[in-house]
């Protein structure tokens, strides 16, 4: 489904992402852990066409399309889905309106027709109860005074409604507690399918607890320095990253 | 070229869509202004003999008054003797029914979605229509004139309703009160009149749709709402001109009296040709709009939307003079290219307990520069006044500004006065999450400016923000990437 070849990024100049090698499969989950800084939140940026990140080398396709070609609002249509480490405030528009919008441009895009009123909310219903989620919490402006939680819950709950084909999510457990954690990742779990792939972003095992990967990543220094099984994630919990840091660093000398 | 600046480029490129004109014959009055132009106006439209006192009265004042240049707008001097005062269609000659209006002069109206057609109309909706100097139809009269309502356009209520115009004209904007309310009080040629009498609610919305459409004449509309004690109305104004090169001069004045117990309800949406990309042509628009509250307990509140002309001039105020009495301004002024606004409000307190409330949120793009001018001022007498101002700006790209002039005038210790000002700009971070989301930048700069102006939208009639909503979305199509 997704293929990222020798991918290179920089922004204003400093490089970040300096060779990244992925392949992900339709069913697939994969974790990319690694320490603060290393440029998770960058690739998951680049993915997403966020267009500071200047791509100076490599490729990445996503089912079959040249997907650096494409502006960021069609890599949405065409399925590629971010949960934002740090979602945006859009004051004086609600969830719902925003995610109307939302949806209803990647409808036209499919080619469907655009849900009315009425539908549109008997989705939203069936999708709230997935992450449990709060319709008056969906009619306030978009994030303006959530907590850590809400923004994280409403991340999920947007991409319950937008059906992605791949989903990214960045740091979705920081902020909360285990209880929406859980529910948060029930929510992640019940939206996989055999069609679909999840590439988790996260420095904590706690989460991969629950949405379980098929593949652990180690990215450090903008590159793909460590691919395990789950067992990977433990070791790290275990024994921190500095291990990691000095067989790449003893390996460069 | 940065990024910002090459979407700026891009974007900047929705046309003005009211922008076309009709060839119509009309009935003009020469090039010019003096003495005789105005006996000229008068005549044509049969007035009595203390109208034209009046006007020539306000035209001697005028002659000794030098045009403001306060504010913060900046434009080639206007030559107003090269000006007509005065451009009527043949067509329109004194329809005694809607029936009898020709059918060009109703084409007009249904090309920019304004049915005249009382069966077509939506219910809940009178208009009066004003094509370049005069007003060609009013909708919906016998209905409300059951009522007592008179609702009609101003030459008309000169001749049916002389007492109340006598009573009221220039009685909140007095002729001498500045510049171009000066040359409108000489020169003005139609307009609405609009009378609520005591305890009557008004069933429906009343407005009055401006269009200019002959070339090189200026607009000189004057509008009068009085409600008496009790009463209410809703009132909506909207107006739209062709596309042309050379800029057109609009200096319309609106007055709104309220009695005890009143309220009015003064909805704008603005949105004269603001000339074109490179800044050439356009409606320079000074306009004098000012309500009285002069019964207690009487309340006037300003809604506008300003998206339209080269350079807008224009302070809607309330004069509180009636003990608690309560004045409100609800403003969205968007700017783009090359247009300029300097707009705001006027709130004086005299009565005691009086409140105001004044939400300005602008919209700066391109080359524009939007301000913001607003006065607070609370009299010796009123005691327990309360003023809250919130004055918001939004800024896309680099290149455009914002400025807010609040100027703060207290003369009771009791008052309470409160300012907050915020300025922001529409960030790469809002733009990218709606991008993530599927959302078009177009359509997420149509959102994000919607959600910020969402206090004063929430102000208009339902159908009217529809509409003003449709129209941001517009003015600022390609403004930011
Ligand atoms: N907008 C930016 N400007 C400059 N440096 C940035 C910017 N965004 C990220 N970086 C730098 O890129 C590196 C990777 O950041 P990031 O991808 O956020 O890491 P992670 O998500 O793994 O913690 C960090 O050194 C960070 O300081
Ligand atoms: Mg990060």
């Amino acid at each position: 489904m997704l293929t990222i070849k020798n991918l290179h990024a920089s922004i204003e100049g400093t490089p970040i992402l300096r060779g990244i090698n992925l392949e992900v499969k339709a069913g697939e989950v994969h974790a990319i852990m690694g320490p603060n800084g290393s440029g998770k939140s960058t690739l998951a940026s680049v993915l997403a066409g966020r267009e500071e990140y200047e791509v100076t080398e490599g490729e990445v396709i996503f089912q079959g399309k040249d997907l650096l070609e494409l502006a960021p609002e069609d890599r949405a249509r065409e399925g590629v889905f971010l949960a934002f480490q740090y979602p945006v405030e859009i004051p004086g528009v609600s969830t719902t309106n925003f995610l109307r919008t939302a949806v209803n441009q990647v409808r036209e895009y499919r080619g469907l027709p655009a849900l009315d009123a009425v539908k549109f909310l008997s989705v939203m219903k069936e999708k709230m109860k997935l992450v449990e989620i709060d319709q008056k919490l969906l009619s306030r402006s978009l994030n303006e005074g959530f907590s850590g939680g809400e923004k994280k819950r409403n991340e999920i709950f947007q991409m319950a409604m937008l059906e992605p084909t791949l989903s990214i999510l960045d740091e979705t457990d920081s902020g909360l507690d285990i209880d929406a954690l859980r529910i948060v990742s029930n929510g992640v779990n019940k939206l996989k399918s055999d069609k679909t792939a999840t590439i988790v972003v996260t420095h904590y095992q706690r989460l991969l607890d629950y949405i379980v990967p098929d593949f652990v990543h180690v990215l450090y220094n903008g590159r793909i320095v460590k691919s395990g099984t789950k067992e990977l994630a433990m070791e790290l919990e275990e024994k921190g990253y500095d291990w990691i840091k000095e067989e790449v660093n003893a390996a460069s000398v | 070229m940065s990024k910002d600046n090459k979407i700026l480029e891009e974007l900047t490129s929705k046309d003005y869509e009211h922008g076309w004109s009709v060839n119509l014959e009309a009935d003009e009055a020469p090039i010019g202004l003096n003495e005789d132009i105005i006996r000229w106006i008068s005549a044509k439209k049969e007035e009595p003999e203390w109208l034209l006192e009046w006007r020539l009265k306000a035209f001697n004042n005028w002659l000794t008054m030098t045009e403001p240049v306060w504010a913060n707008v900046h434009y080639p001097k206007i030559d107003l003797q090269g000006l007509r005062y005065y451009s009527a269609p043949k067509k329109s000659n004194k329809p005694k029914s809607l029936d009898e209006i020709d059918p060009e002069l109703l084409q007009i109206y249904e090309r920019l979605g304004i049915n005249l057609n009382e069966q077509k109309r939506l219910q809940g909706i009178a208009v009066d229509a004003v094509l370049d100097s005069v007003s060609v139809g009013t909708t919906f009269k016998e209905t409300l004139s059951k009522l007592g309502i008179i609702f009609c356009s101003f030459s008309e209520a000169v001749h049916e309703h002389p007492e109340l115009v006598k009573k009221y004209l220039g009685s909140v904007v007095p002729m001498t009160d500045n510049y171009y309310a000066a040359l409108n009080s000489a020169v003005f040629s139609d307009g609405s009149f609009c009378y609520i009498p005591s305890g009557v609610r008004c069933p429906m919305e009343l407005s009055t749709y401006f269009r200019i459409n002959a070339a090189n004449t200026g607009q000189f509309e004057r509008t009068l709402i009085v409600a008496d004690e009790g009463s209410y109305v809703s009132y909506l104004e909207g107006c739209t001109a062709p596309k042309r090169d050379e800029n057109q001069l609009h200096a319309a004045v609106v007055e709104i009296y309220a009695a005890k117990n009143a309220e009015v309800k003064y909805s704008t949406v603005q949105n004269w040709y603001p000339g074109d990309k490179s800044g050439k042509g356009g409606i320079y628009n000074f306009v004098t709009k000012r309500g009285i509250c002069a019964g207690d307990h009487s309340k006037i509140s300003w809604t506008q939307v300003e998206t339209g002309s080269a350079v807008t001039w224009k302070y809607p105020s309330c004069i509180l003079k009636g003990d608690y009495s309560i004045g409100e301004f609800y403003s969205v002024a968007v700017t783009n290219n090359y247009q300029q606004a300097d707009t705001g409000t006027k709130m004086i307190h005299i009565g005691k307990n009086t409140r105001s409330r004044i939400v300005s949120k602008g919209i700066s793009a391109g080359k524009s520069q939007n301000s913001y001018r607003g006065q607070v001022q609370v009299m010796k007498r009123a005691s327990n006044a309360r003023n809250f101002s919130q004055c918001d700006s939004l800024l896309m790209g680099d290149r455009c500004g914002a400025h807010t002039f609040p100027y703060i005038d207290i003369q009771n210790p009791t008052a309470k006065v409160e300012h907050e000002a915020t300025t922001s700009k529409i960030g790469e971070d809002q733009l990218f999450y709606c991008n993530q989301r599927g959302i078009s930048t177009e359509d997420a700069v149509a959102l994000i400016v919607n959600g910020y102006a969402k206090e004063v939208l929430n102000q208009l009639p339902m159908e009217f923000a529809v509409e003003a909503q449709k129209l941001l979305a517009l003015t600022l199509e390609g403004s930011v990437g």
